[in-house]
């Protein structure tokens, strides 16, 4: 089979990583909900603090992360190669290697293996590439039932409700409200059960238990693809992952293209990297890794589908490729001050905070400043917090602001809108200290407006924006420049 | 030393104390303080809101500024946010465009420029600055200065030299205030829950005045201050350090 790699077509990605409505909107509503905000505003806060406690243990943080940035920019810059490196490996080893350019084209190849088995139900392990292609659901479409095994991912799948944060699915829920889920879509719970956390893990242990031992199919992510062995590594924390990696016949493991490694050894660098920055843990519990087939010895059927969808258009950019550099470790939203306000819903996309803020931009394209996705690359306020938690050192503010430029630069051809005039007239203004001190003279209707008060409680729009939940002071009577003129009239001009 | 100032448009026009300020402060010490005359804005609203065409001239504009005029040994600005801007974007900028020369230039200006703090600790090797300020304080670090500069504790080495001020730590001090440019605007709900919890912290720290090392970011926690009727005032370090027993504080 051949690769798809360098392909001049731009193939966009589809599946979920576009939402229906622009971040302000959508962050909006969510803003209302006050017990969503306690809950993530405390969940983040724990895990933050944790983090950097797990970091501080390591001596050679630093060094480390550079490590792991500098691995994953020789992979970008190779990929080609390490795929095929990777293909032939699994191949060697008794897998197969099946090749995805989109969502769509995912979850066929994932339906026709599942069909082809005779089984209408798979077990999941907790996996970011199958929600980004809504796998679960284009499996039910075609009569086969997935059932998420992760805890946090069965609450959100039972709850009919979407994942709200990369490693804490349902970071926005109590333990009243997964009660409630549980008593509503959990088959055979106890009618009686409290929302004691260790009741309602045994209930879902239970339950999970029965689907373990009878299903014969499995589908899989993967955190780390080695090319120099075909070996996959999936790093949870539950044992539920291991479960179905080891238990089934079939095992359909999905992933990104972007989630290779070159060597066995490279996993040294990530495998101290992830935990401390994911779970603020020194090591997650279960790491499972497996090399094609072995009789007799877990699943016999073996298929790892590299899934493209958009990740190529991404490699073209040379700014905008780091961000798949991402482990997926989340702890870029644990720091983010807009993720923890606005929480995971307002991205639209499956991958949220500030990494999907430039990433699911990236694997869609944008379609003009009306596609949802154009709103992602200003939700941020460049803070920079994200940078410094990144594992992997990736610049995430450096390429918001290049894909702000991308953004307005794609949409000069068209009428200059309110935005672009304003920007433009403060260019004009701001490029000659003769007009910029004139426009500071001009300010001087602001006194006006400030009146005595001193502030401007109240503008019209888009001041009004500020002015909503903000004063501005009024202008001074005079200026810095003249200030300066005034005091040092003899200074050297 | 012979120090230029650059003042940043936010400061020349609607906070011209915390130039002043810094002029003062600096005069004080015994240094030379010069104002290239030609010089605006850096153009980081520009870049950060994507309209980097518009901010190329403002590159090439305060380059030219800062190299014609007075000579001078190192550039001052009482901003985090607009040396970041010179430090990390002006180069970048000028090669996005093709124009190397300008970057080189540009790298040599911003290779001299100093936000206040690193100006006073690092290059002229003071922390006590002989201040009196004799008011309750606390202090907000500002992400650029912070996360782009890196001026780690400078500012608090600073304020800790004061004579008669109390000096509170401020909760969650390292969380963004929401401002973010045209993110306050652009995203206004969010900003101003950011916005809200940040003041609540300054206020549960009982200060008379909330301070930090760049007027926007002031702008946008003293006007959510003042909306609130708090009492609590935003004054930029500069004013706190040029401030001395005989000119006491600024009203
Ligand atoms: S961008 Fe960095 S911090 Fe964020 S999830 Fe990816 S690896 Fe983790």
């Amino acid at each position: 089979m051949t690769t798809f790699l360098g392909s001049p077509t731009f193939h966009p990605g589809t599946g979920n990583i576009r939402g229906t409505e622009s971040f302000p909107d959508a962050a909006r509503k969510a803003l209302t909900d006050t017990q969503l905000r306690a809950n993530l505003g405390a969940a983040t806060t724990t895990i933050r603090n944790k983090r950097i406690a797990a970091v501080a243990e390591v001596d050679d943080w630093e060094e480390l992360r550079r490590a792991g940035s500098a691995l994953k920019a020789d992979v970008m810059s190779r990929l080609p190669e390490l795929l095929v490196q990777f293909e032939e490996n699994v191949t060697a080893r008794g897998g197969t290697v099946h090749w995805a350019r989109d969502a769509d084209e995912a979850n066929r190849i994932v339906t026709d293996l599942v069909r082809a088995t005779g089984s209408d139900e798979v077990v999941k392990v907790k996996s970011m590439a199958t929600q980004e292609t809504g796998l679960n659901e284009h499996l039910e479409e075609n009569g086969i039932a997935a059932i998420e095994t992760d805890l946090a991912e069965l609450i959100v799948q039972l709850g009919e409700d979407k994942p709200s944060h990369i490693l804490v699915p349902a970071i926005h829920r109590n333990r009243a409200e997964i009660r409630e889920i549980f008593l509503n879509a959990m088959p055979g719970v106890d009618p009686d059960i409290t929302d004691d956390p260790r009741a309602l893990a045994m209930a879902a242990r239970a339950h999970l238990r029965r689907k373990f031992l009878s299903a014969r199919v499995a589908v899989s992510g993967a955190n780390f693809g080695v090319a120099e062995t075909g070996t996959l590594a999936v790093v949870e924390s539950e044992g539920n992952g291991r479960m179905c990696l080891t238990l089934p016949d079939t095992l359909i493991t999905l992933m990104g293209i972007e989630k290779l490694i070159p060597k066995f050894t490279d996993l040294e660098v990530f495998m101290q990297l992830l935990p401390r920055s994911s779970t603020a843990e020194r090591m997650n519990p279960y790491t499972s890794m497996w090399t094609g087939v072995h009789p007799a010895d877990g699943p016999q059927n073996f298929h790892v589908i590299l899934l493209d969808n958009g990740r190529t258009n991404v490699l073209a950019d040379e700014v905008g490729r780091s961000a798949l550099h991402c482990i997926r470790c989340s702890a870029c939203l644990n720091v983010c001050p807009v993720y923890e306000r606005a929480g995971g819903h307002a991205y639209g996309s499956v991958y949220p905070g500030p990494i999907g803020a430039i990433l699911s931009p990236q694997l869609t394209g944008t379609t003009g400043h009306d596609d949802p996705n154009a709103s992602l690359p200003f939700a941020s306020t460049l803070c920079g917090a994200c940078f410094d938690a990144c594992p992997v050192r990736i610049d995430i503010p450096s390429i918001l602001v290049h894909l702000r430029a991308e953004q307005v630069d794609s949409e000069r051809h068209g009428l200059p809108g309110g935005q672009d005039l304003a920007m433009k007239a403060a260019g004009f203004v701001m490029g000659s200290e003769k007009r910029f001190a004139a426009a500071e003279t001009a300010s001087k209707v602001g006194r006006l407006l400030g009146g005595r008060k001193g502030r401007i409680t109240s503008l019209p729009y888009p001041g009004s924006k500020w002015t909503g939940s903000r004063d501005l002071p009024t202008p001074p009577k005079e200026t810095f420049r003249q200030w300066w003129s005034r005091t040092h009239e003899d200074g050297e001009k | 030393m012979r120090i230029a100032l650059f003042a940043t448009c936010l400061a020349d026009a609607l906070f011209p104390e915390s130039a002043a300020s810094t002029v003062r402060l600096l005069e004080r010490l015994g240094h030379e303080v010069v104002f290239p005359p030609k010089q605006t804005c850096c153009g980081q609203m520009h870049v950060n809101t994507g309209y980097q065409a518009e901010a190329l001239p403002l590159v090439r504009h305060h380059v030219e500024a800062f190299e014609s005029g007075p000579s001078w040994d190192v550039a001052v600005a009482p901003s985090g946010s607009c040396v970041g801007s010179v430090r990390h974007q002006h180069a970048m900028i000028a090669r996005r465009y093709g124009d190397d020369s300008l970057a080189t230039r540009a790298e040599d200006v911003a290779s001299r420029t100093y936000e206040l703090s690193e100006l006073l600790v690092d290059v002229l090797g003071v922390t006590d600055v002989g201040a009196y300020y004799p008011h309750r304080v606390t202090y907000h670090p500002t992400c650029h200065s912070l996360r782009m500069l890196r001026v780690a504790d400078k500012p608090l080495q600073l304020l800790r030299a004061v004579r008669g001020m109390t000096l509170i730590e401020l909760p969650a001090a390292e969380s963004c205030c929401g401002f973010g440019g045209t993110f306050a605007l652009k995203n206004s709900e969010t900003s101003t829950a950011m916005l809200a919890d940040k003041m609540g912290n300054v206020l549960s720290t009982g200060a008379e005045v909330c301070s930090a090392g760049d007027s926007s970011c002031l702008m946008h926690i003293g006007g959510g201050l003042s909306r609130l009727r708090s009492g609590v005032r935003t004054v930029h370090l500069a004013e706190i350090l040029a401030s001395t027993e005989k000119i006491g504080s600024p009203a």
